[in-house]
């Protein structure tokens, strides 16, 4: 079936999204944890997940960049019906979606000034697979030290070597997600 | 045996009932309307829509009544409910320069095109009390009334412009922020400071102006000019492609005109300080105005001389009487807890403190 | 008048306050400035609380809310009650039924767990801001991580009193970088920071968000010759008997006869039940 962009949005917004921010919240305050989303569906690529994160937290307010993975007329069109969230270039952009190849060079994100942060992007990255193996991740969140298969290790500690500047992530496959913040230390 | 105080759920319904009751008062005397509101009060009615940033006479009133008089209670009552409404768009600005004027006047000039209009104004009542208002039905000898002013009624500041005498007022940016919709925060530019002045208690208000004219911060202010009248606001419809009216606020604005003998970056001229208020409001219009032109010394090079009225932090955390009020009365919830951290404290700083002093008598 | 949206935030204010809170949840114990609505509440009554709670809430949740450490208190049956009428959700007394917590001055003296989120209401947010009123500055403290003044502040009271004259509002470390308020609770609450659930800090009229990430560290301020003291009253619960708890003192008579007791009444009760 073909989603077009008045498909797929929530059925009940304000639950539904209640439900949505939950596994969101939970996601980035426990690193390494996975949850899921369900009942959202954007054109492809975009994931359940990924979907879910934008129609949970972007709107008009909130500048967009799509990497050239996910930058189809489809989901430009779903995304705006939905959220009505501008589409710009990386350095503008409060969120970031695509595939970690395409996100790259992740340095073009902003992470905030010493004295806002919070003025920082959320990179929500597609995967082709995520599960708790890999990288060990320790820090707020994780009580002794959790797993998390990540794209790469360097761009992630030299993310936590600016802390507290940097941008956070999201990692979505299908409809399940997991959350790292700038304030985990990432080891091989 | 101590058994903790229990039935906090009922308290609150029976207070509810009681404030119920007393709003109400003597079942014996008459039930205000909203429209007796609306139409006797209109000047408590124009505070609560200026400081609860809603142009509604008839919910405005309904506010009065629901907060038993109370105004800053029925602000609260606007802001909250205005929160909650859907934004379907922002209006044109205003022209005040197009408004139907009931009352315009100017300080600065003897007379003016457009001339002098007095209006409605208590300035040359003498304040006796008028006991015929206290026989009810009685009304008042109707006003000879002149023919509303033809054309639009020139700014005063105009004519000091066009001999490039006051400083031009700057282009802000397109679409201003807005304090109801993001934090405030640092440096906060003028539209921003309009704005949070506008919607600011009119006696802190009125009470910064008035540290400036004796001297803390004093920026030698005339008013230019004062009018009160309706203006239409208009809205672009994207639908239909043009703007349509959607009806009329009466508003309240003074311009004044300040003393400038030059800065290291102005060169000697006149500069301006600026209020707008919904409703009938000279006093909060002017004193809007002088605490305006008391917050622009960082643009204009002059001395910060360290006066409450400069220090933009300081007007602008405090300046809203919705969040002044409740955390003030907010000191009246329990605070047992902390209150008893802090006796075990001074129970032992104080035992210490004793126990010292015993000892310095002992040797 | 048409119902309000549930949790009484409309979508957009919501979507607002959430990527605040975890903006907070990525850079724990630094302070997000947020759009702060004006609520059906007055200011300084728990609106930034309530603001984190609504856009936190799920249908599925259970809502706990105490204020002092009691349930019935009527500030916290004021919240209770709005998020019964506008959340429809089901409400608890008992902390361990709970998946939301809000709380106005105590952390709840049973443990908190993984699947639980306490959310406090928080009067002033900078812990600063009594040394230094300007916000532009204190933001540029934080910015530079300059808490020089918050340390000759303690210093100064050990030398006068002995001891750092601070009882509530005790000012904590998170995470070796944000100097943070952990809101007016008690300093014998303080150990209590460091918890396995979420802890999530909303200041409605200062307009900021913050947050404890669950196992995040949480150093109470101190110096190595005067270590940081939770200290309580020196007695047990005239009630349940419970000897570490926080609690409150209650006078009993005219002539000041006072007992002690617990300050959390869920606690305190389910002891005396147990007991009983």
């Amino acid at each position: 079936m073909t989603i077009t962009h008045l498909d797929g949005g929530f059925t009940d917004p304000a639950r539904d999204g209640a439900r949505a921010f939950r596994a969101a919240l939970q996601a980035m305050a426990r690193p390494g944890r996975i949850e899921t989303l369900a009942g959202i569906a954007a054109p492809a690529p975009a994931s359940v997940a990924a979907a879910g994160l934008i129609l949970t937290l972007c709107d008009t307010t909130t500048p967009l960049y799509l990497a050239p993975s996910h930058d189809s007329d489809a989901l430009r069109g779903w995304i705006t019906f939905h959220t009505g969230a501008p589409f710009v270039a990386p350095e503008r952009a409060m969120f970031a979606l695509g595939s970690w190849a395409a996100l790259a060079p992740v340095d073009r994100f902003s992470i905030g000034t010493a004295e806002y942060p919070d003025r920082s992007a959320t990179l929500i990255v597609e995967m082709g697979a995520l599960s708790q193996t890999g990288a060990t991740l320790t820090g707020p969140g994780i009580k002794d030290s959790a797993q998390l298969s990540l794209p790469e290790l360097a761009a992630f500690q030299q993310n936590r070597r600016r802390f507290p500047l940097g941008f956070d992530c999201y990692f979505t496959c299908g409809d399940r997600l997991a959350g790292l913040s700038r304030s985990t230390r990432v080891e091989g | 045996m101590y058994v903790a105080v229990k039935g906090g759920e009922r308290a609150i319904d029976n207070a509810h009932a009681w404030l119920a009751e007393d709003r109400r008062g003597d079942l014996g005397v008459a039930e205000l309307s909203i429209a007796q509101i609306r139409e006797q009060l209109a000047l408590a009615v124009g505070r609560v829509m200026a400081e609860g940033s809603l142009y509604d006479p008839d919910l405005a009133a309904l506010a009065i009544k629901q907060a038993r008089g109370d105004l800053i209670e029925a602000v609260f009552l606007i802001r909250a409910y205005r929160t909650t409404l859907p934004r379907f768009g922002a209006s044109h600005p205003v022209d005040t320069a197009a408004m139907a004027c009931d009352r315009r006047i100017s300080a600065t000039f003897k007379d003016l095109p457009g001339g002098q209009i007095l209006g409605p104004t208590f300035d040359y009542t003498h304040r006796l009390l008028d006991f015929t208002l206290a026989a009810e039905g009685l009304a008042p000898p109707a006003p000879p009334m002149a023919p509303p002013a033809e054309g639009d009624l020139p700014h005063v500041t105009g004519f000091l412009a066009r001999e490039d005498l006051i400083q031009s007022n700057p282009d802000g940016p397109d679409t201003p922020r807005d304090l109801t919709r993001e934090p405030l925060d640092f440096p906060a530019d003028r539209p921003l400071r309009l704005q949070a002045l506008a919607r600011g208690d009119e006696g802190f208000v009125l009470s910064m102006a008035y540290s400036t004219q004796r001297g803390y911060g004093k920026n030698h202010p005339f008013v230019g000019e004062l009018r009160i009248g309706s203006v239409p606001v208009e809205m672009d419809i994207p639908e239909l492609g043009f703007a349509i009216e959607l009806g009329e606020m009466v508003l309240t604005e003074c311009e004044t005109v300040n003393q400038f003998t030059g800065s290291k970056t102005e060169p000697p001229q006149f500069t301006r300080g600026y209020g707008l208020v919904f409703g009938q409001s000279e006093r909060k219009a002017i004193s809007m105005a002088l605490v305006d032109r008391a917050l622009r010394w960082e643009e204009l090079g002059e001395d910060n001389e360290g006066a409450p009225a400069q220090d933009v932090e300081f007007v602008l955390y405090h300046a809203d009487n919705v969040q002044a009020t409740g955390f003030l009365e907010h000191i009246k919830l329990p605070h047992y807890v902390d209150f008893q951290s802090e006796l075990e404290l001074i129970r032992r700083l104080r035992a210490e403190a004793m126990q010292a002093t015993r000892q310095e008598a002992a040797e | 008048m048409t119902e309000y949206n549930f949790a009484y935030l409309d979508e957009q204010t919501k979507r607002m306050i959430r990527r605040a809170i975890l903006k907070g949840v990525a850079v724990p114990g630094y302070q997000v400035p947020f759009a702060s609505r004006e609520m059906p509440m007055p200011y300084g009554w728990g609106t930034g609380g309530v603001q984190v709670s609504a856009a936190c809430l799920t249908p599925e949740d259970t809502l706990k809310v105490i204020d002092q450490g009691a349930d019935d208190t009527t500030n916290a049956v004021s919240i209770r009650k709005f998020f019964e009428k506008t959340a429809q959700i089901a409400v608890t007394e008992k902390t361990a039924e709970a998946t939301i917590i809000q709380t106005r001055h105590r952390i709840p003296e049973t443990l908190l767990t993984e699947d639980q989120i306490l959310v406090y209401q928080v009067p002033m947010p900078e812990p600063l801001r009594f040394l230094e009123p300007s916000e532009v500055e204190t933001r540029k403290m934080h910015a530079l991580q300059d808490y020089g003044l918050m340390h000759v502040k303690l210093y100064e009271d050990i030398a006068r009193h002995g001891e750092i004259a601070t009882a509530y509002s005790y000012p904590v470390m998170v995470e070796d970088r944000y100097v943070m308020s952990p809101s007016p609770i008690p300093k014998f609450d303080n150990p209590k920071l460091e918890s396995a659930a979420l802890q999530l800090f909303g200041a409605g009229r200062e307009q900021r968000i913050y947050a404890v990430p669950p196992h995040t560290r949480v150093v109470s301020l101190d110096f190595e010759d005067h270590p940081f003291d939770p200290s309580k009253a020196p007695h047990p619960c005239a009630l349940c008997g419970a000897e570490d708890t926080y609690l409150d003192e209650v006078i009993t008579d005219d002539a000041g006869t006072r007992m002690f007791v617990c300050s959390d009444t869920d606690y305190c009760g389910a002891r005396c039940e147990a007991a009983a």
